[in-house]
């Protein structure tokens, strides 16, 4: 009893508030670089998703199929499923949704590799940078996806951007862990015969150990792309386009149909982009 | 001369490394060492020095160090103290870049299990010691190139090295470690993951190539079989130190201590020696292809007063010498049969190597081994006497 009490004396920790002024602290102070951030780079995600939709819906299709030919090696699977799939969706009259959530899913993703690999490599090369990074990256991925929502709104308002934003946070995870464990698991034998040879540091990491890790880092980048087409879906609530507003309104009016239909859409995009990815590093 | 120096080279795995060495200084051995301060001497203060053109062959059990000082060496693995003395620089002590340099130039290595780069072709694999050099295009192709014709993998370039055989695999190893033109070979049990029969071709062809070459090689190795055919001097390894370094003939003669008299009893009680343990890879004249004036060339070539005569198929049809054909160039008899002598003396591969020395007592000529009538190999008195020389090397110690 005794403890109890004095641990009830303890005045709770005002952390939530420490928090809430911190990101009104960053937001004031570094609007000067968020705010052509949300600026410049919102027009240039509008100007990709207007071009995307400039092409005749057909053309896209035709474009997907006749890739996943390819890409499954001259195997009519994929090619059949992307067909219906993305005829049904074109069927669905959500076809620039489904633009608006590719753009997202592209550029996000494409942001971070470019920032997930080099991290990664980094990791591997320092114990140090490992020890710090790994238990962020447990928080990054094991934060409810909605929490990073909030700061992303106040640093980027509404739209593109913050979808992006907090997709980014959640995605690039996976690229970094498997970038750092596959060159952290490329044999002895490799790096000797590279070192024994003179290779120099960068020598050896771009002709040796990325090669070698290549297919791993592959694995993981089609994980970071899966991560950030479900957290696209998630930005709808800060007002992100595509195929997760059909699915928010839908929860909102309580209609089960429209619901199910946009669901199903982004099913349709997420097989698409996940064999395209899987097969891509199975070569 | 010497080409590599190393003096008092020792590795410590693990804690309490400095009051492992002065224990090592004290005469200590790796049990004690690691009794006193819990630390694992890897190689306890080698010292040896390596000879211009020499194969010098490193030979231990598993754990007596080899494969560990042959990297302190080339400072795969940092060595703890001592020195290795490369040209009268001590690469023990030399900062990055020079260490570089004098991997670049200097030293390359071949590895057990070949070391190959799975994504590369086997002309990329052979032009990467190049590459790093930053040597231009054209020329480091070219290079490799000769390096691959020379182990006989010209027509191999672009296959990966999963598409090869592990001999061949072996052959890129050696090719990628010649392209740099080193002065020093390090070979860490290069053919120890080969199959008996493709590890004895390479050893003749390793003997091949350095007598073209005269590279100086270290050769690391667990099988004495193989210490003493390649090497001209061998050191023997026990839990990290050198106990004896010597010639063939002194380690099986005088063997230093009890280890190493063991070490050549088991080995040699272990194998009886038969014809194809000894043979060699013969020289031969196509008949259905040559004539005599090849025949002649060929022996000029080779220095030799005689050569083997076989048929498209290896089939054995009799020995050939330099008289006999220098007599049928004067005739200007072309046909080969007419002047080869038919009946030279056969033993099978099986043939024990005790029957063999009352053979070539009697004999004149080299003695063919043969199977199914097909030539495999030839035995000349150099190799069988040598062989018995270690046979009663051992008697002499039991």
């Amino acid at each position: 009893m005794g403890c109890r009490s004095m641990f009830d004396q303890i005045p709770q920790f005002p952390i939530s508030d420490w928090i809430d002024r911190a990101v009104n602290w960053i937001t004031s102070t570094f609007s000067f670089i968020f705010n052509p951030i949300r600026n410049e780079f919102g027009d240039f995600m509008s100007w990709v998703a207007d071009l995307l939709e400039q092409i005749p819906a057909i053309v896209i299709i035709l474009i997907v199929v006749v890739g996943a030919f390819f890409v499954t090696g001259r195997k009519f699977g994929l090619a059949t499923f992307s067909l219906i799939g993305l005829l049904f969706v074109y069927n669905q009259g959500l076809w620039s949704e489904l633009i608006d959530t590719f753009t997202l899913v592209l550029i996000a993703s494409l942001l971070s590799i470019i920032i997930g690999i080099p991290v990664g490599i980094l990791m591997s090369k320092s114990r140090i940078v490992e020890t710090i990074m790994l238990p962020i990256l447990d928080l990054m991925q094991t934060m409810p996806a909605f929490v990073y929502l909030i700061p992303a709104v106040a640093f980027f308002s509404i739209g593109m951007v913050p979808g992006v934003f907090a997709s980014l946070i959640f995605a690039t995870p996976p690229t970094v862990r498997f970038t750092n464990l596959a060159i952290r698991q490329v044999s002895t034998e490799m790096i000797e015969a590279a070192e024994a040879f003179g290779s120099t540091g960068f020598q050896r990491l771009f002709k040796v150990e990325l090669p070698m890790a290549k297919t791993t880092i592959m694995a993981g980048i089609n994980q970071t792309v899966m991560l950030s087409l479900s957290m696209v879906v998630i930005a709808s609530m800060i007002g992100a386009p595509g195929l997760g507003r059909p699915v928010l309104s839908a929860l909102q009016r309580a209609q089960a149909g429209p619901g199910f239909v946009a669901g199903l859409s982004i099913v349709i995009l997420a097989i698409i982009m996940d064999r395209f990815t899987q097969n891509i590093y199975k070569k | 001369m010497s080409v590599i120096e190393v003096k008092n080279l020792s590795k410590i795995f693990g804690k309490n490394v400095k009051q492992s060495i002065e224990l090592l200084d004290e005469g200590k051995k790796k049990e004690e060492v690691l009794k006193a301060t819990g630390a694992t001497v890897g190689v306890n203060r080698a010292t040896f020095n390596v000879k211009q053109g020499e194969i010098f062959v490193i030979m231990g059990l598993s754990g007596s160090g080899k494969s560990t000082l042959i990297r302190l060496i080339n400072r795969l693995i940092e060595p703890t103290e001592g020195s290795v003395t490369i040209d009268g620089e001590d690469l023990a002590t030399m900062n990055k870049e020079n260490l570089r340099r004098v991997r670049r130039e200097k030293l390359s290595m071949v590895f057990q299990k070949f070391g190959l780069f799975p994504f590369r072709t086997i002309l990329e694999n052979t032009v990467y010691g190049l590459e790093v050099q930053g040597i231009p295009k054209q020329e480091r192709l070219k290079k490799a190139k000769e390096a691959l014709n020379l182990v006989g993998l010209g027509d191999y370039i672009d296959q990966y090295p999963d598409q090869l055989s592990g001999g061949m695999q072996q052959r890129v190893g050696l090719a990628r470690a010649l392209a740099n033109d080193p002065e020093v070979l390090l070979m860490d049990e290069a053919f120890s993951a080969l199959d008996p029969l493709i590890k004895k071709d390479m050893q003749d062809e390793l003997i091949d190539l350095q007598q073209k070459m005269k590279k100086t090689i270290i050769f690391i190795t667990h099988d004495l079989d193989e210490a003493l055919r390649l090497g001209d001097r061998i050191a023997l390894m026990r839990d990290g130190s050198i106990v004896q370094i010597g010639t063939p003939e002194e380690i099986l003669v005088n063997p230093a201590n009890d280890y190493v008299e063991r070490f050549v009893q088991d080995v040699d009680r272990s194998k009886v020696l038969v014809a194809e343990n000894i043979m060699r890879r013969p020289e031969t004249i196509n008949i259905d292809k040559h004539g005599p004036r090849v025949a002649l060339e060929r022996m000029r070539e080779e220095g030799l007063s005689g050569i083997y005569i076989v048929d498209s198929s290896r089939n054995l049809k009799g020995y050939l010498t330099a008289d006999a054909a220098s007599a049928a160039i004067k005739q200007d008899i072309r046909d080969l049969n007419q002047v080869l002598n038919p009946n030279v003396p056969t033993v099978g591969l099986d043939k024990p190597m005790q029957e063999i020395f009352d053979l070539i007592h009697d004999s004149q000529i080299p003695i063919a081994v043969v199977e199914q009538k097909k030539l495999k190999g030839i035995i000349i008195r150099g190799s069988v006497l040598a062989a018995l020389a270690r046979e009663s090397g051992v008697q002499i110690n039991v």
